[in-house]
């Protein structure tokens, strides 16, 4: 059969047209941080005193453009204006009108509203001049924020499915896969694989029924690079999906997006009923004989179905336990089909890499991890938020440059990579390029990006904590080692950070964390050991603190504290004693109190309620 | 013809074809390893990890969820693989009711074998389980006692009770460490749609599903000197007992466990091969009238108790193909209560205690039916009857043979492959064929109904009756048996009888018989053992044996007669309204 | 005949859910949230209706799932979930009679969790960590401290008064 393409050039510069029509574009962050923080009621704002005004840069129009997240979600609500180039930061309802009469009908921009840097204290106007963005290399990223993610138009505009036009152009399967595998994109979800082997693997299989999954169940805590991805540039991830689906022999595909994001699957449908009207995807699309179905599957909450063949179950409609590997699902996925399962950071990187190569790609990065990566950065820095960097870039960089250094001038301690799956970095890990292998050899995994930065202030032994709490309450259950050993795990934890502990019991610590890591089915329970191992390796004295001086030197674990009745500061009013609800306190009328350190249960109620100030925590 | 490829375990190279995973190989290497959810006949799980090996360049691997790939350098006992198994049995322990002196399957417990072998002493420094915490025990049904406190939730119940029943009475809920494994909202067994097959039991690896136990009962009964205790004993039973005292699956040892009984205390021993033989005579009738009048065909056969369960609460609208032929130990049953009085000084229906020896647990509910209620007064397993011997320390082995009381112990071949799935149909055809044509039928072996692996779950023969083409369809697992039913109902099935036996390969593969579940060859060994009896036997066709022609001569007078369906036929319920489907049609 | 209104359930609804998608297992999911969303939570009978109904699947197994994923509620749960936090200090302190003056008010019987409007599901919870201001009680993520009996009834009151405006407003 003789294809005839559509000419997506012209597509193109149609969407191009429409878009300079529009005038003045004032872009407004929609993502879900800024939503929470208000960004509809701001573009409500904007609609009603933007509209129908002349403008100092001689647009004859206004339009108000809901984008995606630009990433800087603490600084929202995030409002850029491109005719002055400048971003306003933290922009209430009530300031809309100051930007609509001072920076767009006088050009002159509101000073007020303008990020200042921490260090300098300097207000910046421009993007790329602010610390957090400087830095910065954003692919997979790169329309967020910029265009309307539920504008189809908007997208072709910047180029979506020229990619996908590509690989139909050329109609060589074959000639995908190779230039995927020739650019180096590994997974982005967690393990790393490399993309072009597991699609070739997929496409040996290539004959009957065979399926694209995208793994949108973003379940990390602290990351969310997956969802501004759905969110901010749907079309993308749709794209890279079809060019999946072309290059291993699939016709259709799912998205399984996590519940807890209602607003990337209400984009995503949108995207994908756009998409198909215009014949970007379904039937015939754009005039070749490749058809393309993908269908969206919501989650229910349950983190282990970002685990694939977990979420495979969840697709099929089952209980989301695991299934082992062998057999891998290239060749038995979904429905018992060969299914190829990526991420959506890694499908998204797709079109990129067809669009500008694999050699341009792969100018990015390390030797064995190239192009860039997305890192959720959170914690006690300056600026946190979602940044995109080649990888290979170092701690340092993140933490200093993007991210401003640690607040409030304290010391930094550790930074915890890759969530409930990876491990911590220390001091001496900060100038250690960031990449796959590195991070492996340093006892941590980039896993999907969650960055979560320490100062002298966090205990490390309550982390591991958190983190084995959060795996523990996770695991499925289906496996013996993760089920049972992650819960033992989590016993000894909380008894170490109550206070509680025994020498003996890191021995049994340990010896768990190995067995767990060794003998579980699936990943999730063979990395759930990683943050207890890695702190062990690098904080082991802060454990024995705990164990032995029954002290915590981050001053966190509250079982440690001793809280004390300074006498000399006591007027002996026995407001403490009335408060303490363990009966704690004892004391004559106007005479100094004293805490019965048997009894006091550390809720710190005294301390509130001293009216002198005489109570101190230690 | 499948290569013939090398792999290496423990550094032994074995050859392997088309083993289905790497744990099959490494016992055909003579290396054995521990499993608690690994079971042939299901699929594979991987959850307990107990089968781990290391594996050159490859890591630790579950070997019941590893193809076998040529090549492989496998070790099952590195320090690692090891460590994973001890830790994974000393949290399993803590987190388990172990109170194993009083557990049913004390002795029989994979648990407390592997913790005896990998010298588990002290698991205090793990989470116990608290007394507090546990979860109440379902004892409710006649059948299988469900104690969720000593599961280790390796699944091989949910999975039988899917895979062969087609049914998933029971399934995982919660999860994590919450999980556990129930019926429906945790209700009992009794109150949903479980038809008491016994299958979730036999593959249980612990004590968290065992058989209701008749055993104390029975003593009871045989010691005491008022009551007149006559046992009589299934087909499937001889060829399985033995296990139990190291003899080999399928060898036939009736005449031992006849001297057994006696040494026990029972009065008298029968066999339920007999009245195989009866079920023949009315069935095979039964069948002839209906092909003649066209009418409620295909017949259904009504031997297995948990098929006749499902028919009344899933299908009851088609309970009118079901013959109305009691089971052989329905009806040797009330035929004992009746008649041995009259063979038999000193025995009257009211001193006279009827206890089964059966394969199966689902016949335990099948005697507290109301339509037989009193005919049965003890039902006990295969398993049940073992432990009895055992415990009246008796040396099964050194046994001296002895013959069934007669009469109602004398049996034909057909009766004794009644323990095989296609054994009913092939026993029926031998005498309805002659029923038909008045001529002995000359191919006696009807190979096409045999076979009780995983690939003969549904077989179909085709029989040329003087020239009336009969299609015979038998079929083992409900989960078969529904897609028959869908025929039935979609009118496009061909067949005029349907077999259903619920155990995957019949009654020798039952519920109640000894442990099986880690080797599928031994219920093909225990059918070869059935089928080998009939062919030595000198009467291989039910109308031919002595004993039933002299019952009918004597009292029954003829198969259909009103006095034989006074006796030996049953009625059926619809049990529609105590089921589920209740919710769904109304 | 249909099976409208068995035990106040709306069968028919149910059955138009799973028409929705085509009956099909691999939908299981989909059907038990939009099942949620009508009814607030999974009531046993809708499950096991589904499990019955719907081939390939079980009573059993559908409970399997519906207990796997977080998102599902076996228990209707009210417009408003209060939670009063039992932890040492707020026990002491006296969250027992704020959770009877709670119990009082929406007139919850002995093991009554969601009160009779379905407005309200209350739950006690180990620390929540608000020590210091005990007792507390959490509605809805907003922490309300140092509640008396008298106190968590004014909060009550005014969350129906509001909730009131609101549907009248709507």
């Amino acid at each position: 059969m003789v294809q005839t393409l559509i000419n997506i050039d012209k597509e193109r510069e149609k969407a191009n047209e429409h878009i300079k029509a529009q005038g003045l574009r004032v872009l407004v962050c929609a993502g879900t941080g800024c939503v929470a923080n208000g960004s509809l009621e701001v573009i409500e704002r904007f609609k009603k005193l933007g509209a129908n005004v002349s403008t100092l840069t001689h647009h004859d129009k206004v339009t108000i453009v809901p984008t995606g997240c630009h990433g800087f979600c603490e600084k929202g609500v995030l409002v850029v204006i491109p005719d002055l180039d400048v971003t306003y930061v933290k922009v209430k309802p009530d300031d809309v009108e100051e930007i609509v009469e001072s920076h767009i009908k006088e050009g002159k921009p509101v000073d007020r509203l303008l990020y200042v840097d921490p260090k300098t204290q300097k207000h910046i106007s421009k993007n790329e001049e602010i610390g957090f963005y400087a830095k910065q290399t954003r692919t997979s990223l790169a329309n967020c924020g910029h265009i309307n993610a539920e504008s189809l138009e908007e997208a072709v505009a910047v180029g979506g499915y020229s990619a996908l036009h590509k690989v139909l152009e050329q109609n060589d399967p074959e000639a995908v896969i190779k230039e995927i595998e020739d650019s180096g994109l590994r997974g982005r979800g967690g393990g790393g694989f490399p993309t072009g082997r597991k699609w070739r693997f997929t496409a040996a299989n290539k004959g009957g029924k065979s399926y694209v999954v995208c793994n949108g169940d973003e379940g990390d805590p602290g990351a969310f690079m997956d969802r501004s991805v759905m969110e901010g540039d749907p079309h993308k991830l749709l794209e890279g999906m079809a060019i999946a689906g072309f290059a291993i022999g699939a016709d259709e595909a799912y998205i399984y997006v996590r519940a807890e994001y209602p607003l990337a699957i209400k984009r995503l449908r949108r995207a994908i009923a756009d998409a198909e009207a215009a014949g970007y995807l379904g039937k015939n699309i754009m005039g070749s004989d490749f058809n393309f179905t993908i269908h969206i599957k919501e989650g229910a909450g349950a983190f282990v179905c970002g685990e694939e063949t977990a979420l495979i179950a969840s697709i099929e409609g089952e209980r989301g336990m695991p299934r082992p590997k062998p057999p891998f699902p290239a060749n038995k996925g979904l429905f018992g089909r060969p299914t190829l399962i990526n991420n959506v950071e890694t499908l998204a990187n797709v079109p990129v890499i067809i669009a500008k190569g694999a050699k341009w790609f792969s100018s990015f990065g390390t030797e064995k991890s190239k192009g860039t990566k997305t890192f959720a950065l959170t914690g006690e820095v300056n600026n946190t938020g979602l940044i995109e960097v080649p990888m290979g870039t170092t701690l340092r960089e993140i933490v200093f440059d993007i991210g401003g250094g640690i607040r409030n001038g304290k010391k930094f301690k550790a930074v915890q990579i890759g969530g409930p799956s990876g491990g911590c970095l220390t001091e001496e890990h900060l100038d250690l390029p960031m990449d796959y292998d590195n991070l492996i050899a340093a006892g941590a995994m980039v896993g999907s990006g969650g960055l979560v930065v320490m100062n002298e202030d966090t205990c490390i032994v309550e982390v591991a904590r958190f983190f084995m709490n959060f795996t523990q309450h996770e695991s499925c259950g289906k496996c013996v080692p993760c089920r049972e050993g992650t819960k033992n795990m989590l016993k000894i934890l909380e008894k170490i950070v109550k206070g509680k502990g025994e020498m003996k019991d890191l021995e049994t610590l340990e010896e768990l964390a190995q067995a767990v890591k060794d003998g579980s089915l699936c990943g999730l329970g063979k990395t759930a050991p990683n943050p207890v191992l890695s702190t062990l390796k690098y904080f082991r004295d802060e454990y024995i603190a705990h164990i032995k001086d029954k002290r915590c030197p981050a001053g966190v674990c509250s079982a440690m504290k001793t809280i004390t009745i300074q006498e000399d500061l006591c007027k002996g009013c026995s407001k403490c004693a009335r408060n303490c609800p363990v009966g704690a306190i004892e004391g004559e009328l106007r005479s100094p109190f004293k805490i019965n350190q048997e009894k006091c249960i550390k809720c710190g109620a005294c301390l509130n309620a001293c009216p002198f100030k005489a109570i101190k925590q230690s | 013809m499948s290569d013939i490829k090398t792999l290496t375990v423990n550094g032994k190279v074995v050859e392997f074809t088309d083993e289905p995973n790497l744990l099959e190989v490494i016992r055909k290497a003579g290396f054995s390893v521990p499993t608690f959810c690994y079971r042939p006949d299901l699929t594979q799980f991987g959850a307990c990890r107990m089968c781990v090996v290391e594996i050159d360049g490859r890591g630790i691997q579950s070997s019941c969820t590893m193809p076998p790939e040529a090549g492989l350098v496998v070790h099952t006992n590195t320090a690692r693989t090891r460590r994973i198994r001890k830790t994974v049995l000393e949290l399993l322990l803590a987190n388990h009711d172990r109170e194993c002196t009083t557990c049913e399957k004390s002795g029989n417990c994979e648990l407390q074998q592997y913790a005896e072998e990998y010298g588990i002493k002290d698991v205090s420094k793990y989470v116990q389980k608290k007394k507090e915490d546990y979860l109440p025990i379902d004892d409710t049904n006649p059948s299988i006692v469900r104690d969720p406190n000593k599961c280790i939730l390796c699944g091989a119940c949910v999975r039988a009770c899917a895979e062969f029943q087609g049914h998933a009475v029971l399934g995982f809920a919660n999860r994590g460490s919450n999980t556990v494994v129930q019926p429906m909202a945790g209700k009992h067994l009794a109150n949903v749609d479980c038809v008491f097959c016994g299958q979730c039991q036999a593959v249980c690896p612990t004590g968290a599903l065992t058989i209701k136990s008749e055993v104390n009962n029975v003593w009871a009964m045989v010691t005491d000197p008022q009551k007149k205790v006559v046992a009589q004993i299934a087909p499937s039973v001889r060829v399985a007992l033995g296990e139990m005292f190291g003899l080999e699956p399928g060898e036939n040892s009736i005449s031992k466990i006849d001297t057994a009984l006696r040494e026990i205390g029972f009065d008298l021993v029968f066999d339920t091969n007999f009245s195989a033989d009866l079920t023949i005579m009315e069935e095979a009738y039964e069948f002839v009238q209906r092909l003649k009048a066209g009418e409620n065909l295909p017949l259904f056969t009504s031997c297995c108790p948990a098929w006749v369960r499902y028919l009344e609460t899933q299908h009851p609208d088609m309970l009118n193909h079901l013959s109305s032929c009691k089971s052989p130990q329905g009806m040797l049953s009330p035929v004992l209560k009746e008649l041995v009085p009259k063979y038999f000084d000193g025995y009257t229906k009211e001193n006279m205690v009827v206890v089964s020896i059966m394969p199966c647990t689902a016949k335990k509910v099948e005697a507290k039916r109301y339509q037989l209620f009193g005919e049965t007064d003890v039902v006990m397993t295969t398993q049940e009857l073992g432990k009895m011997i055992k415990s009246a320390g008796i040396d099964f082995n050194a046994l001296e043979p002895s013959k069934p009381d007669s009469p109602f112990g004398e049996y034909s071949g057909a009766g004794t492959i009644f323990g095989a799935s296609g054994g009913v149909a092939e026993a029926a055809v031998r005498t309805a064929y002659e029923f038909v044509t008045g001529e002995e039928l000359k191919d006696i072996d009807i190979k096409g109904m045999r076979g009780v692996d995983k690939d003969s779950r549904t077989k179909d023969v085709e029989l040329d009756i003087k020239g009336t083409k009969v299609k015979v369809r038998v079929v083992s697992t409900l989960k078969e048996a529904e897609k028959s039913l869908q025929l039935i109902k979609n009118g496009t099935a061909d067949f005029q009888m349907l077999e259903v036996m619920a155990c995957p390969g019949g009654c020798i593969n039952g519920g109640g018989q000894p442990r099986s579940c880690d080797d599928s060859k031994i219920k093909e060994k225990r059918a070869a053992g059935l089928y080998k009896e009939d062919a030595e036997l000198p009467v291989r066709r039910s109308h031919q044996n002595s004993e039933i022609k002299k019952l009918y001569a004597e009292f029954l007078q003829a198969p259909g007669s009103h006095k034989a369906h006074e006796l030996l036929h049953t009625t059926y319920a619809d049990m529609f309204a105590n089921s589920y489907r209740d919710l769904v049609k109304k | 005949m249909s099976a409208i209104a068995q035990n106040g359930i709306d069968y028919q609804k149910v059955d138009e859910i799973m028409q929705s998608y085509d009956y099909k297992k691999s939908n299981l999911i989909a059907i038990l949230q939009k099942v949620q969303e009508v009814f607030r939570y999974l009531p046993e009978d809708v499950m096991t209706y589904i499990g019955t109904k719907m081939e390939g699947l079980s009573p059993a197994t559908v409970y399997g799932v519906a207990t796997f994923y977080a998102q599902f509620s076996l228990e209707p749960k009210g417009k408003y979930e209060i939670k009063v936090c039992d932890g040492t200090a707020c026990h002491v302190r006296g969250s027992m009679p704020v959770l009877n003056a709670i119990k009082a008010a929406l007139a919850l019987d002995e093991g009554q969790t969601t009160s009779d409007d379905g407005l309200f599901s209350l739950e006690t919870v180990s620390c929540l960590g608000a020590c210091g201001l005990a007792p507390v009680v959490v509605i809805n993520d907003k922490v309300y401290p140092q509640m008396t009996s008298d106190a968590i009834k004014i909060v009550i009151d005014t969350i129906i008064h509001e909730d009131k405006k609101e549907s009248a407003g709507a």
